[in-house]
């Protein structure tokens, strides 16, 4: 366990403004493992950017890195993302 | 077209310090006035930046503490003594300031009324404030839903919202101690960590399917969930938010 581990509410600000919607509670299925998790419940590790990573299986889910008018987004670790209508 | 293309869109608001309650030593509690404010979800938060004369900005997220009203919304901060954005919150801010913030944000670590119950909820430390949004909507609503909150501080000084929530326990609502640290004198209450046993002496039980809240900083969340799926809780009825150890 890492003490420094966050989850996904944490970055719920980040995502809402990359999405243009509420995440939190949308479900994202691993590339890795196939697990399903509510984006709440992702484990969320912060420093340069921010990494979101598997619950299940810690295959890294997501990358978001702000520069100065940019936001990237790495989704490649992500199967499938679905958020319930809004 | 314009509605439709700013629905959904996350806003800063300029936000007004009206009051400012001093909680214990290390923790106040903000009530800001936002005008425009949507209302919230107990359980959700805000984000809150500061920007420096030089521009540098530092953003950081807080739990709002109270039930929806009109356009209160009080946040609850704790102040970490190397942090960037809590002690000014905690220090320098006075009624009449101006603050910027954007919410509320999240829908995952949400309780409502018609979530329904039992619901247990878990806190440790200033964990315990999205928490308390949830019982002061329940006792805003006048609600008798079975619902114990089992909060884990390091001493009776340290308890956030102690005279409150000895006023609102009783119809439905327990309100459980542990002080890990150190105990007044002649304390009966538990006087350790949150283990599997505690959990399973204030209840309720896996077999009651309780919706569970849990939040403090990580290595209790960590505890206090695994504890909690051994003792046979459902790991999707089993929401966590977790606190850094940094940051604030």
């Amino acid at each position: 366990m890492d003490a420094f581990m966050l989850d996904g509410n944490a970055v719920a600000g980040l995502l809402h403004e990359v999405f243009g919607g509420e995440m939190t509670t949308a479900s994202g299925t691993c590339a890795n493992c196939g697990s399903t998790a509510q984006v709440g419940a992702v484990h969320v590790f912060r420093s340069a950017g921010v990494v979101l990573r598997c619950p299940s299986c810690d295959n890294v889910l997501a990358k978001f890195v702000e520069r100065r008018t940019q936001i990237c987004v790495d989704l490649s670790g992500l199967r499938l993302l679905a958020r319930p209508e809004q | 077209m314009e509605g439709a293309a700013l629905l959904g869109r996350l806003t800063w608001e300029l936000a007004e310090v009206v009051d400012l309650v001093v909680e214990n030593p290390r923790v106040k509690t903000l009530a800001l006035d936002v005008p425009e404010w949507p209302g919230h979800r107990t359980g959700q938060h805000v984000d809150v930046r500061l920007t420096a004369e030089d521009g540098y900005q530092a953003e950081r997220s807080y739990s709002i503490a109270s039930a929806p009203s009109g356009n209160r919304v009080e946040l609850t901060v704790e102040t970490l003594e190397d942090g960037e954005v809590s002690p000014y919150l905690t220090d320098v801010l006075r009624p009449g300031d101006k603050l910027e913030l954007r919410g509320p944000i999240g829908g995952y670590f949400v309780w409502e009324l018609a979530t329904g119950g039992p619901v247990l909820l878990v806190g440790g430390g200033s964990g315990v404030v999205p928490l308390m949004a949830m019982i002061r909507e329940r006792a805003a609503a006048g609600s008798d839903v079975d619902l114990r909150l089992l909060y884990s501080s390091r001493t009776w000084d340290d308890v956030i919202y102690r005279d409150e929530l000895e006023r609102l326990a009783g119809g439905g609502l327990t309100v459980t101690h542990t002080l890990t640290r150190s105990q007044p004198e002649g304390w009966t209450g538990y006087s350790r960590r949150v283990d599997g046993e505690m959990l399973a002496e204030v209840g309720p039980a896996a077999a009651d399917r309780p919706h569970v809240y849990v939040c403090g900083p990580t290595p209790f969340v960590e505890a206090v969930a695994a504890a909690l799926v051994a003792q046979g809780h459902e790991p999707q009825r089993i929401k966590t938010e977790r606190f850094g150890p940094t940051g604030g």
